[in-house]
């Protein structure tokens, strides 16, 4: 399954949620913010969300700024 | 006397807002926060790089402190107004600054593509203060559009050369019924004073204090400056003569 993740496609070879693909990534998960599909998908959906084929998710986070 | 700012039904208790990039180190932030009096921090909303620890830098932002993430990255209002709406989703509250730039060299705001984001955003609940190259017709439509404040650029952004958009600025001060917030450009504390007896509400700082060589110590004499200034606007200056006028009595010399 392809996804895109922060503007690269990447290969996820068996199905995950979102939180087990932010798990893999070695994300700090209380200190960010996920866009999945254009909409920003709250916190508590991020375990029951399984990734599908072709989904688009954006993770952030705030840094400094003017 | 009572002269307190009130933004989008805030009343705040220092007029210098400070922006947090370009810090030597994330850690100093607090008391850089904590010297200059700033009450409104600015914040920007990226990527997260997968390759490198990049830290949180809402964990160096006091709680009693406004946060105003800003639009920085969006190109079109189309992308400003997502942004706000993943800040104000991540829990930072309805401060917007919007910030809509679509030239890299010298970082000039769309005015156009500002006001659209404001108009939706307003409508939405923000308090939008938008970042704007300093123009009458556009503050007025930004006015009508919903803006809380109006922030007209003093130099470009992170130039430190001052406040070369004066006469623009004294315009929007003179005409626009909204806080006029001087962003950008601004180098010295002395051109933060000036901003202030032109008349500006606050002024936005960043660069100016992230970049000096002790950004606490600098962040103090901004606020300080900030303070001079109001004071300055609130107690109306002098007139300018072209010719000298004693300041000393000119009859009764000693030998007369």
């Amino acid at each position: 399954m392809n996804i895109t993740l922060n503007g690269n496609r990447v290969e996820i070879e068996k199905p995950v949620t979102l939180m087990e693909l932010l798990e893999l990534k070695g994300i700090e998960v209380e200190k960010i913010i996920v866009e999945y599909n254009y909409d920003i998908l709250m916190r508590d959906d991020w375990k029951i969300t399984a990734l599908k084929e072709n989904d688009n998710i954006e993770v952030l986070r705030f840094v400094g700024g003017g | 006397m009572q002269d307190k700012l009130t933004i989008g039904g805030i009343e705040l208790g220092s007029r210098l807002l400070l922006g947090t990039g370009k810090f030597p180190s994330n850690a100093i932030i607090p008391q850089v926060i904590k010297s200059s009096g700033a009450k409104v921090i600015t914040v920007a909303l990226r990527r997260i790089d997968f390759d490198s620890e990049d830290e949180n830098i809402l964990k160096h932002i006091p709680k009693d402190c406004i946060l105003m993430p800003n639009t920085s990255g969006a190109r079109n209002a189309d992308e400003a107004v997502r942004i706000a709406r993943i800040a104000r989703a991540a829990g930072c509250g309805n401060w917007i600054k919007i910030e809509v730039i679509s030239d890299n060299k010298y970082l000039l705001p769309d005015n156009f593509e500002t006001i659209r984001a404001t108009e939706i955003l307003a409508k939405e609940g923000f308090t939008v203060l938008p970042y704007m190259s300093p123009d009458l017709m556009t503050a007025r439509r930004l006015k009508d559009a919903g803006a809380s404040a109006v922030m007209p650029l003093g130099a470009p952004i992170g130039t430190n050369k001052g406040l070369r958009t004066r006469e623009l600025v004294k315009i929007l001060i003179d005409e626009i019924d909204l806080p006029i917030i001087v962003d950008a450009g601004l180098g010295r504390p002395s051109e933060a004073a000036e901003a202030m007896e032109l008349g500006a509400a606050a002024v936005l700082v960043n660069t100016a204090i992230a970049t000096s060589d002790d950004p606490i110590s600098m962040g103090e004499a901004f606020g300080l400056a900030v303070l001079a200034g109001r004071k300055a606007f609130l107690s109306g200056a002098g007139a300018v003569k072209d010719f000298a006028e004693a300041s000393s009595p000119l009859t009764g010399f000693l030998g007369t």
